[in-house]
């Protein structure tokens, strides 16, 4: 399994008619969005955090069957874990889950759209209850080494 | 050449590309043409001859390799020049491609013609190209960019033209002469003859017509005409501007440097004449010579006939297209007014699951927004599937195209 038609197994054709975690949180607390420049998938997270975990998350947006499979996935892994722990995600928990550990190169940027997303809106959130500087410049550089 | 099915067919043969297998050892189907065309043997030969033979920079020494790359370079511009018609060579500015020839407008006749309040008009359904530079250039100058927008159908609505015109303040109108989304072929006389009656010059975008058409320049009557060679057969980052004389005198210089100057002294410099003032630095010299090559090979086979098995290969395409349950074309079903490019959705599976599918079956199709996101957000859609056909597509390419769209329906159980 490494790309081509075969990724398109039942998992990932069933999760893109029927994703899960799909729509807006209206009082999130912290909000992020992105898109692909290349092939214009977007993605939007909202995210719900109480006690240092995220109580609640939905995405929403347009993409592929791999892109929304991957959110639906990433959102499920994402639901109740401490911020730490979700700090900790990688993309291969991802992949991993749908079997994509393989996927071509022009196809990764639609699978880890919504993984980006979710650590961007986890450093904003972050970032907005930080008390000194030098967490922050900690985040920084953590986010600029994601990919 | 008469335009029969087996004369295109023999075509074939002068595309080593097109004998490869890909993925599983499947013969390439080459739908991408509106993105980039293959190359024909002439056009591979007149580079690797000009490297193995001639190689020497142009317009400075007096020795022969010098003088035969010049040659061959100059002779390059007047069988472009007479391809599209432009009566007089100076006129031909050599570019990288229409990216580049809009940015040199925008940059070189934009900046001394634009002033805050004024207008700038372009169209729904142009290309990132035929946008982005005229972003630039109104936010630098406090201008103003508005758009002639397109109905269900694809095609332009010219009252918004006229609405614009009407304000005094348009300067320029830009468009693309055929949408490289929708094929649509834009009324280029009836714009032109508008802009004319209001004293406006006009912008053409040729990339995607000069490939697959008969362009005229000197009865057109637009003032800029830009087009790309890697879209007809010649190799990439070679393209070309022309600007009506008269305009391109009141042009400042857009690069500085070797070859475009007169005569330099400290504090000073004069340009050197039309259209060299335009061409600083040495230029993609093999490159053009290519460009060359592919215009005897379009000349030979005319553009009559390309347009005429375009039509014939679009027709069936989207006869074909039809009997696809829940496949949707956008654009006119007119085959008159569009050329041959087929943007599509197929049910409710995206578009780069459709490429991705079909491409196990050695079918190139591009998916995407194709740097129109504008065109996408007035379609309402993320992104579109598109076919686009040149001369060395058959109806067996537009079959494996359609075979393949049943195995996406199998995955999607559709």
């Amino acid at each position: 399994m490494s790309g081509g038609a075969d990724i398109y197994h039942e998992m990932i054709v069933d999760y893109s008619r029927n994703p899960i975690n799909y729509g807006e949180i209206k009082d999130h607390d912290v909000t992020f969005h992105d898109s692909n420049p290349l092939c214009g998938d977007s993605i939007d997270i909202d995210m719900k955090i109480d006690d240092q975990k995220v109580s609640d998350i939905k995405f929403h947006g347009k993409g592929c069957a791999i892109c929304m499979a991957c959110s639906s996935v990433l959102t499920e892994l994402t639901k109740g874990k401490s911020l730490d722990d979700v700090r900790k995600i990688e993309k291969n928990d991802v992949l991993s889950e749908l079997g994509l550990e393989h996927l071509q190169a022009v196809r990764i940027k639609c699978a880890l759209l919504s993984l980006k997303v979710l650590k961007s809106a986890l450093y904003t959130y972050l970032g907005s209850h930080l008390e000194n500087t030098d967490s922050i410049d900690k985040l920084k550089t953590e986010a600029e080494n994601l990919y | 050449m008469q335009s029969t099915e087996s004369s295109f067919e023999n075509i074939r043969k002068d595309f080593p590309i097109l004998t490869r297998t890909v993925r599983d050892n499947k013969p390439l189907v080459y739908l991408d043409n509106a993105s980039t065309t293959q190359k024909p043997n002439q056009v591979i030969d007149a580079i690797t001859d000009y490297y193995r033979n001639h190689n020497a920079n142009i317009h400075r020494a007096v020795y022969a390799l010098a003088e035969e790359s010049t040659e061959a370079y100059e002779t390059a511009r007047d069988k472009i020049a007479n391809f599209v018609n432009v009566k007089n060579r100076q006129e031909l500015i050599f570019v990288r491609g229409t990216t580049e020839a809009i940015n040199l407008v925008a940059y070189a006749w934009g900046r001394p013609h634009i002033n805050e309040g004024d207008i700038i008009v372009t169209t729904e359904y142009e290309h990132h190209s035929n946008i982005v530079p005229w972003q630039l250039l109104t936010q630098e100058k406090r201008a103003k960019l508005e758009y002639i927008g397109m109905n269900d159908n694809g095609e332009l609505n010219l009252d918004d033209l006229d609405k614009y015109l009407a304000t005094g303040k348009v300067k320029l109108v830009t468009f693309s002469l055929m949408s490289n989304v929708l094929g649509t072929i834009t009324d280029a006389e009836k714009i032109i003859a508008k802009c004319k009656a209001a004293g406006v010059p006009t912008l053409i975008d040729g990339a995607q017509a000069v490939p697959h058409m008969k362009v005229d320049l000197d009865t057109l009557g637009c003032d800029f005409f830009a087009f790309s060679g890697h879209k007809m057969l010649a190799p990439t980052g070679i393209g070309v501007l022309w600007v009506r004389k008269s305009v391109l005198q009141t042009m400042s210089p857009f690069h500085g440097g070797g070859d475009m100057i007169r005569e330099v002294h400290k504090y000073e410099t004069t340009w050197n004449d039309l259209p060299y003032k335009f061409e600083a630095g040495t230029p993609n010299i093999a490159d053009v010579i290519g460009f060359g090559a592919a215009i005897d090979y379009l000349t030979k086979i005319g553009m009559d006939n390309v347009r005429q098995h375009e039509i014939e290969l679009t027709k069936y395409a989207m006869e074909e297209f039809a009997k696809v349950p829940g496949l949707q074309i956008y654009g006119t079903k007119d085959i008159t007014k569009r050329g041959g490019v087929i943007s599509f959705n197929f049910a409710d599976v995206h578009p780069h699951d459709v490429a991705q599918i079909i491409d196990e079956e050695g079918i190139a199709l591009r998916s995407g927004h194709h740097c129109a996101q504008v065109l996408m957000e007035r379609l309402d859609v993320a992104a579109t599937s598109r076919a686009s056909f040149y001369i060395y597509n058959t109806k067996k390419d537009v079959d494996a195209l359609i075979d393949s769209l049943n195995t996406v329906a199998k995955v999607f159980k559709l």
